[in-house]
């Protein structure tokens, strides 16, 4: 393991993304410090979630998208054009707004991922999904019908039945962009003690329109405002002693 | 719901009342009325007109596909009941000729002095290897026309299948937009090809080639039909997966991407397994086409009856056969009336294997996709 556990693990120098003419981000600078919780907050539109995405190179599914500067994993510059994107995102994995199960079985939506990695010895499979549903804090849940839909576990489940297929193919930095803004209560809750967990093991970064989540679960938060970070700090710090007047409005919820 | 009328002056005073029970929607003087919302719906004719009009069109074709059924039901029942005209002996066939007179009229069929001519028509004759429906000894055994469809259309899917299928892959998530926007209508165009030009094209150019090429013993066989057949398939194939490729959600492809998974592997294991139902009902519809596409076969299969295990042997399929013979059969003759039954068993196919497909993917794939 690492000597220095809090060095940057993600850090990105100067990215401008566009889309097509539209200018979505605007020369972002950020270090996202490794076994810690990012927090990316700002109104809709500001270019966040364009931000998260351009982490794991999913931008790249996406005509259209121009982007200028660089964004380092682990001091490698990942539009480097001999980074294979492939590597990259098994090293960054993501976890999605909306969950977004496979139409398999749940044994088979955390196997998909360690499979198509090559991973075909039965025993070491089954250990792996075990240890993965575990640590995404469901298996307790699942553990008798391993072998059902994963579409008819309720939306809060899938979720983390999604987070468990990230960490099945054992990644580094886990993206989550809102994970549980189309969640209820309790199951968010879960998911923030889920993140809470985590972060000893992964370096996380997440996007949400939550105030309270942020403030709970993250160590250091980016104020994003139309494509620039207004301020960056620790998340107390940005709670209750913004730099920034924008940050502070929109921190106690006067715009936004 | 109750219908009461509303006073369409609320500070009339006592407005009337219907039902003395429910007190009548009139808000408190203290808050100013600005529209009240008469309950008095307006009959609107042009509404009303449409909508019926649009009905009636849907009935009419649903009407019109069941009368289709009904009458070549009918040319065929009389097979089952013994009452069949005779076949002219080939020493009669002036007698018995027909050709002139107007088919339609049912009562020249119904004439009591052809009565004499019905003989009695055993339908397990139609369960036999030889078709051979014009000779002194007529057979109308249908296995060997049976066995030319299937033949044909099982090279028909296997080759159209794969092809419209990865052709659709193709378009769906791989291809970059300007071949995406040029490919789908031009494959769709070959849909709209009329049959005969791709037969003709299939027993002027394409049976040489494939000759040359396999050295098949028969110049038109099962397998040149099933080729042609293929061009015909291979856009109702593509089409309808190409839908289902594309309805898949994008969330999938990229919670596979950022799994760490390779753009084939996306979509080999994430995108085609959710678009199953789809492609199997395309593939239904491939099935349905090259099962009663009669041109193609007409003329790039050499049409002879042959009951035989190999694919390039000549075949003769039943839409074909309807095709050849129907212009020349005796009005009402078993010959004609068999092949009426053979139309029958076209439409009973085509009709029960929808039924068992739409069955399968409603009971099976939905279950397991749905997650019941």
């Amino acid at each position: 393991m690492e000597t220095a556990p809090h060095y940057a693990k993600l850090y990105t120098k100067d990215l401008h993304l566009h889309y097509g003419p539209k200018h979505a981000l605007k020369g972002i600078s950020l270090d996202m410090k490794a076994y810690k919780v990012t927090a990316l907050i700002g109104p809709s539109g500001c270019g966040k979630s364009t931000f998260l995405r351009s982490l794991n190179r999913m931008n790249d599914t996406i005509d259209n998208v121009n982007i200028k500067g660089s964004v380092f994993v682990d001091n490698v510059d990942i539009y480097h054009k001999k980074v294979d994107e492939v590597q990259l995102r098994k090293k960054v994995g993501m976890i999605f707004q909306k969950s977004n199960p496979f139409p398999k079985s749940i044994y088979d939506n955390v196997a998909y991922g360690p499979r198509i990695h090559g991973l075909r010895d039965k025993a070491k499979l089954d250990e792996l999904v075990e240890t993965s549903l575990r640590r995404a804090a469901i298996w307790d849940e699942v553990k008798d019908e391993l072998k059902k839909s994963a579409l008819a576990l309720s939306g809060g489940q899938q979720q983390r039945l999604c987070i468990a297929r990230a960490l099945a193919v054992e990644p580094e930095v886990l993206l989550m962009d809102e994970p549980a803004s189309a969640l209820d209560p309790i199951a968010t809750a879960k998911i923030e003690e889920l993140i809470y967990e985590l972060k000893t093991t992964y370096t996380i970064v997440i996007v949400t329109h939550n105030m309270q989540q942020a403030a709970r679960v993250s160590d250091y938060t980016a104020f994003f405002y139309m494509g620039s970070v207004v301020e960056f700090d620790a998340t107390e710090r940005i709670f209750t002693s913004p730099k920034e007047k924008q940050t502070e409005d929109y921190v106690t919820g006067r715009f936004g | 719901m109750r219908i009461l009328p509303v006073p369409a002056q609320p500070d009339q005073g006592t407005p009337p009342t219907v039902n003395p029970q429910s007190t009548p929607p009139v808000p408190p003087p203290s808050l100013p009325v600005r529209k009240v919302l008469t309950m008095k719906k307006p009959f609107r004719a042009g509404e009303y007109a449409i909508e019926k009009f649009i009905q009636s069109v849907a009935i009419i074709s649903l009407v019109l596909i069941g009368l289709i059924f009904v009458f070549v039901f009918r040319e065929a029942y009389p097979l089952f009941t013994g009452k069949v005209l005779a076949a002219a002996p080939q020493a009669q066939v002036e007698e018995a000729e027909t050709y002139g007179v107007d088919p339609g009229a049912p009562d020249i069929v119904e004439a009591p002095e052809l009565e004499q001519n019905q003989e009695n028509f055993k339908p397990s004759s139609l369960v036999g290897p030889s078709w051979q429906p014009v000779s002194l000894d007529p057979k109308f055994g249908l296995w060997s026309l049976l066995a030319g469809s299937l033949k044909v259309t099982l090279i028909a899917l296997l080759i159209a299948g794969p092809v419209g299928i990865f052709a659709a892959l193709y378009t769906s998530n791989f291809a970059p937009k300007w071949a995406r926007e040029g490919m789908k209508p031009a494959i769709e165009i070959l849909a709209g090809f009329p049959s005969v030009v791709v037969g003709f094209f299939a027993l002027v150019i394409m049976a040489s080639l494939l000759q040359n090429i396999f050295g098949f013993q028969y110049r038109l066989n099962a397998f040149v039909g099933g080729v042609a057949m293929a061009l015909a398939v291979v856009p109702i194939v593509y089409t309808v997966s190409e839908d289902a490729l594309n309805a898949v959600p994008k969330v999938m492809m990229e919670a596979s991407l950022a799994l760490g998974a390779t753009r084939w592997e996306t979509a080999l294991f994430v995108i085609l397994p959710s678009a199953t139902p789809g492609i199997f009902a395309a593939m239904i519809l491939g099935f349905g086409r090259a099962f009663g596409e009669t041109m193609i076969v007409l003329m790039a299969t050499g049409n002879a009856a042959l009951l035989t295990a190999s694919l390039t042997d000549p075949v003769r399929t039943l839409s074909a056969t309807i095709g050849a013979e129907m212009a020349e059969v005796v009005f009402g003759d078993t010959h004609y009336r068999v092949l009426f039954f053979v139309g029958a068993l076209l439409f009973m196919i085509s009709f029960s294997l929808n039924a068992v497909a739409e069955f399968f993917v409603r009971n099976r794939l939905m279950k397991k996709f749905k997650g019941a």
